[in-house]
């Protein structure tokens, strides 16, 4: 006994006590949304706290594995997903209009979800590999590992999720030192090519983003999604109305309210300050794990504690924007508070991943 | 080497907590975006987005009040409400309106009919209206389409109130109908502030007192405040407004009476008003023929609306307030009193009647309707006997100035303000009118014409009713009036309506109004005109006939009845009122191409005056009871 308890206690010795209260915090709070929101269905709940346990399991799985193994496999995991998301664009199952999902027999997963991981996994892996030489052709290399999937994932057609994983490893280049010039110039190239762009869009994607600019063109279509949410929000004032007691959420006029739309339910019930609070916990995550990569001994720590915090927190804006209709909306959940067990897996695996870079300080012995 | 690698190292470390800063002021600048964008939502537009959400979820669902009952002066039911199920299609609902409609043939009984009246009332309604396909749904319908609903969207079966005129035909001049509320009416309802009041209601009064006492019949609408859920189902009650019934209006007029007076019509055409002289008050009100009101409530069928609108019998005409015609003999009384009135004759005066009358200076002969004339003729004897050539003089003598000055005291020439609408003025003439209508002199001819009610003189039979109470009453002008008393859905209490403020009674010398009243019980005393219909009478009659002429006779030629085809024959005219020495009832009778006044319009009048004064029915009426449901 004394041998299981010490063995338990070492494994949770590797969880990083601040962000493994900010996290507990903030599921917490989703708890308490995710049952209003569900109009407090007990399948809901439980299923989420399934959710839940499955997702700090593997977070504490993943805070116990060293940096340095993790490095390892950032490669294989990198050339499985963009072999899958191959074989996605020539078998894959087309739902709601798009080929994003691989049924394997027993389940069917999004090898987009993987990548979410392996992309920074392999870029910091790539990077620390060469780090002694840095060149720009290294950099330009990056940007293709970068570009690949990203194509891949945006042609199935998934806008949403390719921006976030090409953000991420745009994130990653920039914290392995790219240049300024080519961060100028890639800016400059990518607001010159956004009329471009347009005409590669989808007509759903365009109508999306054209709804943003004016909901009210279509207010039955669209629209609804936004003016809804929006309505949600303003409605709840400073205080918001109480857990349970939001109209637009218990009447149904939120859609999609315990997944992606959470937010609206959120901040309807919980106001202005509910809000300060949500995002002040998101702050304080992002934080500590910027902390934990200032400290990281090696370049792949820092890497990935300093890109996977700062993606957190873009899955943060990015859906609470979408939400309260400054962003087109985009299939993007809310980390730590939208039911999902597939994606709050992978945030919590990352966070995982940042925690074990917190916890093995140790130089690698490679 | 491992110093320059080490020295870049600490280069690269350096960049990265610089690039670390960078990311942190990043995000913080999302952050500040996103509580900024709270801030606008949950701090600035707070009202806004509260009451958006106040309206997503409260919906107001209006009630439509029960309408007011009317009924006859003894409280028989003449228009009343009943519950029932009903067929409605809303369009926008559905993929084909024709597939739908041929799955409900292959469940229910639609009659080509009602297939034609939906189709009709479909091109008057916009895309979101509910149009009732099929009303009075039997138990065994409701439960078919209630069973296959899930198949059919846009099919609703509701519970409707329908209302029922009991009455029929001969009543739907008076109460009138109501139907379903047209663009026109909106825009009525608009315009007095009144949609809201109508939110649920799909009715409106049309004609008759359904019209005239809309407002009182309809009621205020009553408003549930829902709570709603997204997909427009209704969650609680918040709140509720009851609606308020409308008023019941009950009648001066007498349900039997009218059925006697319609019945004596028989197969003639024409129009009756039976006031009491005393109030005003309407007993009977008949234009013959009727229609049923109950056709139009939903909406009548295409091809019955044109056969009502282009039969030449014209039933949706009311006869009584709208039907013009020539006065003919009935004005002799008036005349005869103006003669007295204005001293221009003596009841004793007496003319020689040749049988014709000439102005000075022309040898144009009016001639009387009697060949040879009457002889010696005094004013009782004048009336009595309508002779035209005393009325010629008379006429004459007095001028047309002041014999239109004093027929209008008696409300010639302008509407009687009977609480129906839209009734005719007639025309009453005058020199000042023909110059100013028709821009010419008025030559001494058409004052001639006029002393028998002829020329350009027109009038209702309402009119005529009218101004004969006023003989009977004394000289009073009573402006003849349907409803008598309004009840109060609420406490149940009638409560008398105010009669509209009447002109004073005219100052008519006691003396004269006898000899004229004298003359008029002449007509049916024996050596009358209208001594045939009154014989053996338990009352006295005071009367005049009267016939309006349909084709114009030429000079030389004789009107002969019996060799004219009927619809060619004049309209007879009678008006009376009885009993003579303290009058309870006073009416006008128009026969369309009767023929003579004597011969068909005063026998109805009989039968009015039996059943009023005495309970006597025409032995050949059958009675049924009026008052079992439908």
């Amino acid at each position: 006994m004394p041998r299981i308890s010490h063995w338990i206690a070492r494994r949770l010795s590797h969880l990083d006590p601040v962000l493994l209260l900010l996290v507990l915090v903030l599921l917490g709070i989703s708890v308490a949304v995710v049952a209003s929101a569900s109009g407090q269905s007990a399948a809901r709940i439980s299923g989420h706290l399934m959710n839940i346990g499955l997702a700090l399991g593997a977070m504490v799985v993943m805070a116990n594995v060293p940096p340095h193994l993790l490095s390892r496999v950032g490669m294989p995991l990198y050339v499985t997903g963009v072999i899958l998301l191959v074989a996605v664009a020539l078998f894959g199952e087309v739902r709601n209009g798009s080929r994003r999902w691989l049924d394997l027999g027993v389940v069917a997963f999004q090898p987009s979800e993987l990548l979410k991981l392996a992309l920074p996994l392999m870029l910091a892996w790539y990077f620390q590999h060469n780090e002694a030489v840095l060149r720009v052709k290294h950099y330009l290399a990056a940007a293709g590992l970068l570009a690949l999937p990203f194509l891949l994932i945006l042609r199935q057609p998934d806008l949403g999720t390719a921006m976030m994983i090409g953000v991420s490893g745009v994130y990653l280049l920039f914290f392995a030192g790219l240049p300024w010039k080519f961060i100028l110039g890639g800016g400059v190239l990518a607001g010159a090519s956004l009329p471009l762009a347009w005409g590669f869009l989808h007509d759903y994607q365009q109508r999306r983003v054209l709804t943003l600019l004016d909901p009210s063109t279509d207010p039955l279509g669209a629209g609804y999604h936004i003016i809804q949410s929006t309505i949600a929000i303003g409605s709840g004032g400073l205080f918001g109305k109480g857990w349970a007691q939001g109209t637009q959420n218990q009447l149904d006029f939120i859609p999609e309210r315990t997944t992606d739309f959470v937010f609206a339910v959120f901040g309807e019930e919980f106001g202005y300050v509910g809000m300060v609070l949500l995002v002040a916990l998101h702050l304080a995550l992002v934080a500590r794990g910027l902390t934990i990569a200032a400290r990281a001994p090696t370049l792949f720590g820092r890497l990935m504690a300093a890109t996977l915090s700062l993606n957190l927190f873009t899955y943060v804006f990015v859906n609470i924007g979408m939400v309260s209709g400054i962003l087109p909306v985009v299939g993007v959940p809310l980390p730590l508070m939208s039911y999902g067990g597939t994606a709050l897996v992978t945030l919590l695996l990352g966070v995982g991943i940042v925690m074990s870079v917190a916890t093995h300080r140790q130089l690698n012995k490679t | 080497m491992a110093i320059t690698s080490l020295k870049n190292l600490d280069r690269e470390l350096a960049r990265f907590q610089l690039r670390l800063k960078v990311g942190a002021g990043f995000v913080a600048l999302l952050a500040a975006a996103l509580l900024v964008r709270g801030y606008y939502l949950q701090r600035v537009q707070h009202e806004y987005y509260v009451q958006r959400a106040e309206s997503n979820r409260i919906s107001l669902v209006p009630a439509a009040p029960h309408r007011g009952l009317i009924l006859d002066r003894n409280e028989r039911i003449l228009a009343d409400n009943y519950s029932a199920y009903t067929l409605e299609i809303n369009r926008a609902q559905m993929a084909s309106l024709e597939r739908t409609l041929t799955e409900l043939q292959a469940l229910i009984e639609i009659t080509p009919g009602q297939l034609r009246r939906f189709r009709r009332l479909l091109t008057e309604s916009n895309e979101f209206e509910t149009v009732p396909l099929k009303s009075r749904l039997s138990d065994e319908e409701v439960a078919i389409v209630a069973a296959n609903r899930y198949r059919l969207p846009g099919v609703e079966v509701k519970a409707r109130l329908f209302r029922n005129y009991r009455a029929g035909p001969g009543m739907a001049h008076v109460v009138g109908f109501i139907g379903r509320i047209n663009d026109r009416d909106l825009a009525t309802l608009r315009e007095g502030g009144r949609e809201q009041n109508y939110r649920g209601s799909v009715h409106i009064g049309k004609t008759g007192l359904e019209q005239s006492y809309e407002a009182l019949l309809h009621g205020r609408t009553g408003f549930d405040q829902m709570e709603t859920d997204a997909g427009g189902r209704a969650v609680r009650v918040l709140s509720r407004i009851p609606p308020v019934p409308g008023k019941d209006l009950r009648l001066y007029l007498d349900a039997e009476l009218q059925a006697v007076a319609e019945h004596a019509f028989g197969d003639y055409l024409g129009g009756l008003v039976a006031l009491d002289p005393n109030t005003g008050g309407v007993l009977a009100l008949v234009s013959k023929p009727g229609f049923d009101p109950n056709l139009f409530i939903d909406g009548i069928d295409p091809d019955t609306w044109k056969e009502l609108n282009e039969s030449a019998a014209r039933p949706m005409v009311n006869r009584v307030l709208r039907g013009i015609y020539p006065p003919g003999s009935t004005i002799k009384p008036f005349m005869a009193l103006a003669g007295l009135e204005l001293g221009v004759r003596r009841p004793e005066d007496s003319i020689v009647d040749p049988g014709y009358f000439m102005l000075p200076n022309s040898s144009h002969q009016f001639r009387d309707w009697k060949r040879g004339g009457h002889g010696v003729v005094d004013l009782r004897r004048s009336i009595a006997q309508s002779c035209d050539t005393y009325y010629y003089r008379l006429a004459v003598d007095m001028g047309i100035d002041r014999m239109h000055d004093f027929l209008a005291q008696f409300g010639f020439g302008e509407k009687t303000g009977i609480d129906l609408e839209g009734e005719s003025a007639g025309l009453l003439p005058s020199r000042e009118w023909k110059q100013r209508r028709w821009k010419k002199p008025w030559y001494p001819g058409e004052t001639v014409i006029a002393g028998i009610g002829q020329g350009y003189h027109l009038t209702t039979p309402l009119q005529l009713a009218a101004a004969v109470a006023m003989l009977a009453n004394g000289g009073r002008p009573v402006p003849p009036r349907l409803v008598a008393a309004v009840r109060d859905p609420v406490t149940r209490t009638w409560a008398p309506v105010a009669p509209p403020p009447a002109r004073p009674a005219l100052a008519i010398a006691p003396a004269h109004l006898e000899v004229v009243r004298q003359g008029m019980l002449d007509v049916t005393r024996p050596g009358g005109t209208a001594a045939a219909s009154a014989a053996g009478a338990p009352y006295a009659i005071a009367g005049k006939t009267g016939t309006a002429q349909v084709v114009g006779i030429k000079q030389g030629a004789r009107y002969d009845a019996s060799r004219l085809a009927r619809e060619h024959r004049d309209h007879a005219l009678f008006i009376a009122y009885a009993p003579a020495d303290k009058p309870t009832l006073a009416l006008a009778v128009m026969v369309e191409n009767g023929g003579s006044g004597s011969g068909t319009a005063a026998p109805i009048a009989r039968a009015v005056f039996d059943y009023y004064l005495t309970g006597k029915r025409p032995g050949d009426m059958q009675f049924g009871d009026d008052n079992a449901a439908d």
